[in-house]
C-alpha cells in the first residue's frame, strides 16, 4: 500500500513537471471535423511535440459546455456564428478568429444506390436523412438545397433528422435511410468514398459551409494552443483538409 | 402529447406481457428462469444509447428481424412510432417485471393451496387470488413503466430520427432546444417533466403507505 502510494506521488509529480515544450492542449471540436482533426493532430505532434486531446460534439452543445465553463482551449466550431458569439461573450479571444475550412455538403448512400443530381427530385426513397438544422449547420444547408430544389415541402415527410452530422450517416450506413445529406468530411477521403457512393451538391446551392476556429479563454495562455492555432493556417493543414473533401 | 402516447401503450402492453413473465419469474425453479430474469433486468443497467445501437442494427434491412418486418408488410420499425413503442418495451421492462416477481413472491404458496383445495383452477386462482393480492405490485408496475418511459431518450435518439409528430418525444424536444440555446423553452419543457414525474411518483409512494396500514 504504502509503495503503490509512493509510485502514485511519483507519477503525480512526473505528470506535474512534464517539461513546458510537450504541452497538452484540449480541443473541442465539431462532429464534422472529429476524424480530420485526428490526423491534423498527429501531424501537429510530430512537428511540435505537443499533445492534442479531443472533445466532439455538435457547435451547439460545445458551445454550451464552454458557457459553462468547460476547460477547452480551442474550439473548432462548424460554423462562424458559435466563435463569433463566444468572441461577444468574452469567452473566447475574438482576434484569433478565422476560417480553418469550408465544408462540402455530399447526398451519400449505400447498398446499390447511386445518387446523382436527379435523386432528390425523383423522390424514389422512403427516407433521407439530414442533421436536425435547428442545430447544425450542415442540417442548414440541406435545407437550404431542398428549397433551392422546391423540394422542401414535398420532401419533409420523409425526412429524417440526426443529432449530428454522424448520426445522419449512421441512419444511411445502417440502412434505415436510403440517402443522406452529409459532410464530405464522413465519407470522402484521398480522392474516392470511403464507403457507398456520394453526389457532390454544388456549393453554390447552399450558403458557405465556412467553419472558424478561435481561441477560448481557458487557452489564452497557453502558448501550445496559439501553436496549434498557427499550424492550422498552414499549407500542410490544408492539404491534409482537401483530402478529407473540404474545399 | 407524444410521450404521454408513448409511455401509456408502452405501460398497457407491459402489463399485458410482464404479468406472466413475471409469474413465470416468480414460480419457476429452472434455471432456465435465473437466465431470463438477468435478461430482464438487463436494461436497468446497460446505457440506453448501447440498447438503441443494438436495436438500430437489429431493426435494420439487412438483419432478420428487419427481413421480417418487410415481409410482414411493416416496413422498417425506424424512423415510426411502432418502432418507438417496440424500443420502450425493452428499455422499461424491467420496471414493470420487478414489482410484480416481487408481488408474486411475497403472496407464498399458502393462499394458492388454499384455492386449489377449495377447488378453484390455476386461471380461476390466478384471477380471483393472485392478482387482487399482487395489486400493490401491479400499480407500481404500472407507475414505474409509465415514468421511466415518458423520460426515455438515449434509445429513442438512436432509433427515432427525430421527426415532429412520430418520434420527437419530449426529451429529445428537450435536448434540441438546449442545443439550439433556446433555454427558455427547455426550461418550459424540464419543469413539466419533472412536475409530471414527481407527481407520479408521490401519488405511488402515497399509495404504497395506505397499504401498508
Amino acid at each position: 500500500m504504502h509503495r503503490l502510494l509512493t509510485h502514485l506521488t511519483l507519477a503525480a509529480l512526473c505528470l506535474l513537471h512534464a517539461p513546458a515544450h510537450a504541452a497538452e492542449v484540449l480541443v473541442a471540436v465539431a462532429s464534422n471535423m472529429a476524424e480530420p482533426a485526428k490526423e491534423l493532430a498527429r501531424q501537429f505532434s510530430a512537428q511540435s511535440g505537443h499533445r492534442i486531446t479531443f472533445s466532439s460534439a455538435a457547435t451547439g452543445k460545445l458551445y454550451a459546455q464552454i458557457s459553462q465553463g468547460a476547460p477547452f482551449a480551442v474550439l473548432l466550431a462548424a460554423d462562424t456564428a458559435t466563435p463569433t458569439r463566444l468572441g461577444q461573450e468574452g469567452l473566447a479571444l475574438a482576434d484569433t478568429q478565422f476560417t480553418y475550412a469550408t465544408g462540402r455538403l455530399v447526398l451519400w448512400s449505400v447498398a446499390g444506390n447511386t445518387p446523382n443530381e436527379k435523386t432528390l427530385s425523383a423522390g424514389q426513397f422512403a427516407h433521407l436523412a439530414i442533421a436536425n438544422p435547428a442545430v447544425a449547420p450542415y442540417g442548414q444547408a440541406a435545407m437550404a438545397v431542398l428549397q433551392r430544389l422546391g423540394l422542401a415541402a414535398q420532401v419533409r415527410p420523409k425526412l429524417v433528422y440526426g443529432e449530428n452530422i454522424s448520426q445522419t450517416q449512421q441512419f444511411v450506413a445502417t440502412g434505415h435511410a436510403e440517402y443522406g445529406l452529409l459532410a464530405a468530411s464522413l465519407v470522402w477521403r484521398d480522392g474516392r468514398w470511403l464507403s457507398g457512393h456520394g453526389w457532390w451538391v454544388p456549393s453554390d446551392w447552399h450558403a458557405p459551409l465556412q467553419q472558424d476556429a478561435v481561441l477560448l479563454r481557458a487557452g489564452a495562455n497557453q502558448a501550445a494552443a496559439r501553436e496549434w492555432l498557427a499550424f492550422l493556417r498552414s499549407p500542410a493543414a490544408r492539404a491534409t483538409l482537401q483530402r478529407y473533401g473540404y474545399q | 402529447m407524444l410521450s404521454l402516447q408513448l409511455a401509456s401503450i408502452t405501460t398497457a402492453l407491459l402489463l399485458l406481457l410482464g404479468t406472466p413473465l413475471a409469474w413465470w419469474l416468480a414460480r419457476s425453479q429452472s434455471r432456465w428462469a435465473s437466465l431470463l430474469g438477468a435478461i430482464v433486468t438487463l436494461p436497468l443497467v446497460l446505457p440506453p444509447t448501447v440498447i438503441g445501437f443494438y436495436l438500430l442494427l437489429a431493426l435494420g434491412p439487412n438483419s432478420p428481424l428487419g427481413q421480417f418486418t418487410q415481409w410482414l408488410g411493416w416496413g422498417l420499425l425506424s424512423f415510426s412510432f411502432s418502432g418507438l413503442v417496440v424500443a420502450s418495451l425493452i428499455y422499461s421492462l424491467p420496471f414493470a417485471v420487478q414489482p410484480l416477481q416481487q408481488a408474486f413472491i411475497s403472496i407464498g404458496p399458502r393462499p394458492l393451496e388454499v384455492a386449489a383445495t377449495l377447488g378453484a383452477g390455476p386461471l380461476e386462482t390466478f384471477w380471483r387470488v393472485v392478482l387482487p393480492l399482487a395489486k400493490p405490485g401491479l400499480y407500481t408496475a404500472g407507475i414505474m413503466s409509465f415514468a421511466h418511459t415518458l423520460g426515455e431518450f438515449g434509445v429513442v435518439l438512436m432509433i427515432g430520427g427525430n421527426i415532429p409528430g412520430q418520434t420527437r418525444v419530449v426529451a429529445i424536444q428537450l435536448y434540441d432546444h438546449v442545443e439550439a440555446l433556446n433555454y427558455p423553452q427547455a426550461h418550459a419543457l424540464a419543469l413539466t417533466l419533472l412536475v409530471l414525474s414527481f407527481s407520479l411518483l408521490l401519488v405511488l409512494r402515497l399509495w404504497q403507505r395506505a397499504w401498508i396500514r
